[in-house]
């Protein structure tokens, strides 16, 4: 209770308050519902390539209280809803602490399984609107995680948390070929959905977007299906609209030095950071029908890969270490090409900066030409905004930039993980 | 009655009259109205709050009415009718501390006249602890309410139409978004009559799409901005009406709000305390609604939408005074919800009326660029998403 007596007046702390005010009052005050653990057994998640049987999968449940905040390291799940929110025009201070507070509590229950309050879809009696929407009632956690970032504008002096912006949150650099639109980029906070299951993922952008309403708007959203990347060896390389493995270099979640040193914030900077990370999303659209126009020889040249198993163009199998010094004796040239992606991208082309992605395939019908609307939905987690920068930076010349555009893009500081009892981004406040 | 755009809901509680109590001689105060010809003249300005009795007497020609309205000019907090030139009659209530509007209505259609404020000092009443009464009062004050819009809309109606049939273009596009204003605020209700709505007020796409002929406003709305008109609709070929053309819709849309008139002057014309809490939402769901306001589909023609939206919130916000002190008497998750409704109906008025009023006349929506128009939906789910819980809380089961 301790954090919700932090409002500044006791007007502001009823009028402000989404859930609380839906019934789970009482839960709220009296239970403690914040650190509650829920009615799911808290099982760890499970590894892709175990064939768990259809019930384990449904029923799996990520904890949400920890070091790190979830859906990071988290074995990449199935899909993704992720949404960029504004702060409303006349947001106070108070209003966005109490959004935190009212986001947490409801997070927290639906990544195990409970619905968004404790009178729920039906429990509210036949006079009111349920708390919650209801299409997730039966079909278990799968392994929904909910993470939280800020952007850089939250910062700013609406709501005085000038000196708590972390020196590394600033909006991204343009970047060669940048098509950027504002209405898929920017963002005063992020939630980043990923579950099993679609509408899993979807209840909960749905829920917390309605629980905002009056405090935060909806600025852009994106539905991402088929993750392509993974964050676990246990899990198959997935392929990229394009047909390929992208990503084979990814920082895996058990590569606990590499985390350290690429994926994880420290307090140094903003104590409130420690153990977090930066969020960076691109909107990346890709030109299928050209794409699709390739002849395969040029489409291994531009990934630098070979289409069918994903290894290096410099031989072995998918996870070989690639040979960027081989020069082919019938062209003279380096085996894998000076503008290959793979190159560009790979770590030891970068001073050897990684980076943790978990991005996810999108298809959004078709534009009005008659042309697939379709690409890849960038997310990649780092220690360090500049990670990302001297990667993109590095990318300028990659073969593969004739076939996407980047369009959308926005940077978010992802607090450490949240306590038991406590709020994410708690420390924004102290 | 004058038009005011006076922001609603500060906080104070205004309500709980219980509405008009006939031939009672208990008052603590009795306060004489001569209600004229041209004229509705109040012998006191002020009272204290308790029982008030109003003297109402007419000394013109025609049949006349008074009425008590809220601080927003809109909501009845008490009206006596049927005061036959020559005789008088009584309004008594139970008057809570506030401001109210008086004015009389000769001839008992169109706008009020003689409006002047009217105060009320002193405690706060307690609110009747016999929730049957209250109830029946919001009823009774909301149904008022209602009868008394669909008056002003049969003037307005005939004024904008006597313009646009008399080939006086400007003066007919200046009365549209007036005219429409009454409707607006009734909206859910007129839509009860599920045969008048789709004469009165359908879009053009909507009465094409289940083959009804095309009349109502927006008929005229076409035939007043036939650019605009073109514009929306390249590929068809349409035609500026001439002056029989004018005639015919013009006359049918007056028969149609005279229709909608009588239906709620109806002696079987009964409305329930969940018609007034789910109207309101209903309202609020017509500014969102994909051909509403918001998405300046409405008024796709003259872009008056902004006069529509208005009009929406005016009356959601008279439904929600008709039950505040109803939801208020429930508690503590009562008064929470009170005090955001409260809060979120300043915040709506006050964000569109940086758009205009009007008096003077609302900006054109066209010109509202999508981040304004975001804030204004914004705006409107802060303030739908409580509404939306008004009626569990006022029926009290939850």
């Amino acid at each position: 209770m301790t954090e919700h007596d932090q409002a500044e007046s006791p007007t502001e702390h009823l009028e402000s308050k989404g859930v609380s005010r839906r019934a789970a009052l009482g839960l709220m005050g009296a239970a403690g519902a914040i650190g509650l653990t829920g009615g799911v057994a808290a099982a760890s998640h499970l590894p892709g390539n175990d064939s768990p049987s259809k019930a384990k999968v449904e029923n799996a449940s990520v904890p949400f209280h920890g070091e790190h905040q979830a859906g990071i390291t988290t074995a990449t799940q199935n899909h993704l809803y992720f949404a960029a929110f504004e702060m409303t025009s006349t947001a106070t201070r108070a209003e966005l602490m109490s959004l935190l507070e009212d986001w947490t509590y409801a997070a927290n229950r639906m990544t195990q399984g409970l619905e968004v309050s404790e009178s729920g879809a039906t429990g509210g009696g036949p006079h009111s609107p349920p708390d919650d929407t209801g299409e997730a009632l039966d079909l278990g956690a799968h392994s929904l995680t909910i993470t939280f970032g800020f952007g850089p504008k939250l910062f700013d002096k609406r709501f005085g948390l000038e000196s708590k912006r972390p020196q590394a949150l600033k909006e991204l650099p343009s970047f060669a070929f940048d098509l950027l639109e504002d209405q898929y980029s920017g963002g005063d906070l992020c939630i980043q959905a990923c579950a099993d299951d679609p509408q899993v993922a979807v209840h909960a952008i749905r829920n917390l977007t309605r629980i905002a309403f009056g405090r935060a708007q909806i600025k852009w959203a994106q539905l991402g299906y088929g993750r392509t990347s993974s964050t676990s060896k246990d899990q198959v390389t997935p392929r990229n609209l394009f047909g390929f493995k992208d990503g084979t270099a990814n920082i895996f979640s058990d590569e606990k030095s590499d985390l350290n040193d690429w994926v994880w914030a420290d307090g140094s900077d903003q104590p409130w950071m420690d153990g977090g990370s930066f969020l960076v999303a691109r909107k990346i659209l890709m030109l299928i029908e050209s794409w699709d126009r390739v002849r395969l020889q040029e489409q291994e040249n531009i990934f630098g890969r070979t289409k069918g198993d994903g290894a290096p163009q410099s031989g072995g199998k998918e996870f070989a270490e690639p040979n960027f010094e081989m020069i082919s004796t019938a062209t003279s040239a380096p085996v894998i090409p000076m503008t290959a992606h793979m190159r560009l991208a790979n770590p030891h082309q970068n001073n050897g900066k990684r980076m943790l992605r978990r991005g996810y395939n999108f298809v959004e019908g078709n534009n009005d030409l008659g042309q697939i609307r379709a690409g890849l939905f960038f997310i990649s987690y780092q220690k360090s905004p500049e990670q990302f920068i001297a990667v993109q930076n590095n990318l300028a010349t990659d073969a593969l930039n004739e076939y996407i555009r980047h369009v959308g893009s926005a940077i978010f500081a992802v607090p450490g993980g949240i306590k038991k009892g406590a709020s994410v981004g708690a420390g924004l406040f102290t | 009655m004058k038009l005011r755009t006076l922001t609603a809901v500060a906080a104070v509680s205004t309500l709980a009259l219980s509405g008009c109590v006939k031939n009672s001689a208990e008052g603590d105060a009795v306060i004489d109205v001569t209600s004229s010809k041209d004229d509705c003249t109040v012998s006191a300005a002020t009272a204290k709050s308790g029982t008030v009795t109003f003297k109402v007497t007419n000394t013109g020609d025609k049949v006349t009415e008074f009425y008590l309205l809220g601080e927003d000019g809109l909501r009845i907090a008490g009206e006596v009718e049927n005061i036959a030139p020559g005789t008088s009659r009584n309004l008594t209530l139970q008057a809570q501390p506030g401001t109210y509007f008086t004015e009389c209505k000769p001839g008992m259609v169109g706008e009020g006249i003689g409006t002047a404020k009217f105060t009320v000092t002193g405690e706060k009443l307690a609110v009747s602890a016999d929730e049957k009464e209250a109830t029946d009062a919001a009823v009774e004050s909301y149904t008022a309410y209602t009868k008394d819009q669909a008056g002003a809309l049969v003037t307005a109606t005939e004024e904008f139409v006597a313009a646009y049939i008399a080939g006086d273009d400007k003066e007919a596009r200046r009365l549209f978004p007036l005219a429409r204003r009454s409707y607006e605020r009734i909206e859910p209700t007129a839509g009860l009559f599920g045969d008048l709505d789709p004469k009165i007020d359908y879009r053009k796409p909507g009465a094409e799409a289940e083959g009804l002929p095309f009349t109502g406003f927006h008929r005229i709305e076409m035939d007043l901005w036939l650019d605009e008109a073109r514009k929306n609709y390249p590929g068809e070929k349409i035609e500026a009406l001439d002056a029989a053309g004018r005639k015919k819709v013009g006359e049918q849309l007056v028969t149609d709000v005279q229709a909608l008139y009588d239906r709620v002057h109806a002696k079987d014309f009964v409305m329930t305390l969940d018609d007034i809490t789910n109207g309101a939402i209903g309202l609020l769901d017509e500014v969102a609604a994909p051909d509403g306001k918001l998405p300046g589909e409405e008024d796709e023609f003259s872009h008056t939408d902004l006069y529509d939206f208005y009009a929406n919130v005016e009356g959601a916000n008279v439904a929600y005074q008709s039950v505040r002190e109803i939801a208020l008497a429930k508690g503590k998750k009562g008064e929470e919800l009170v005090a955001r409704l409260d809060k979120q109906f300043k915040a709506m008025f006050e964000l569109l009326e940086t758009y205009g009023n009007f008096d003077d006349g609302f900006v054109s929506y066209d010109t509202v660029s999508q981040a304004k128009r975001n804030e204004l939906g914004a705006q409107l789910n802060a303030l739908s998403e409580p509404l939306s819980e008004l009626t569990g809380i006022v029926l009290g089961t939850k």
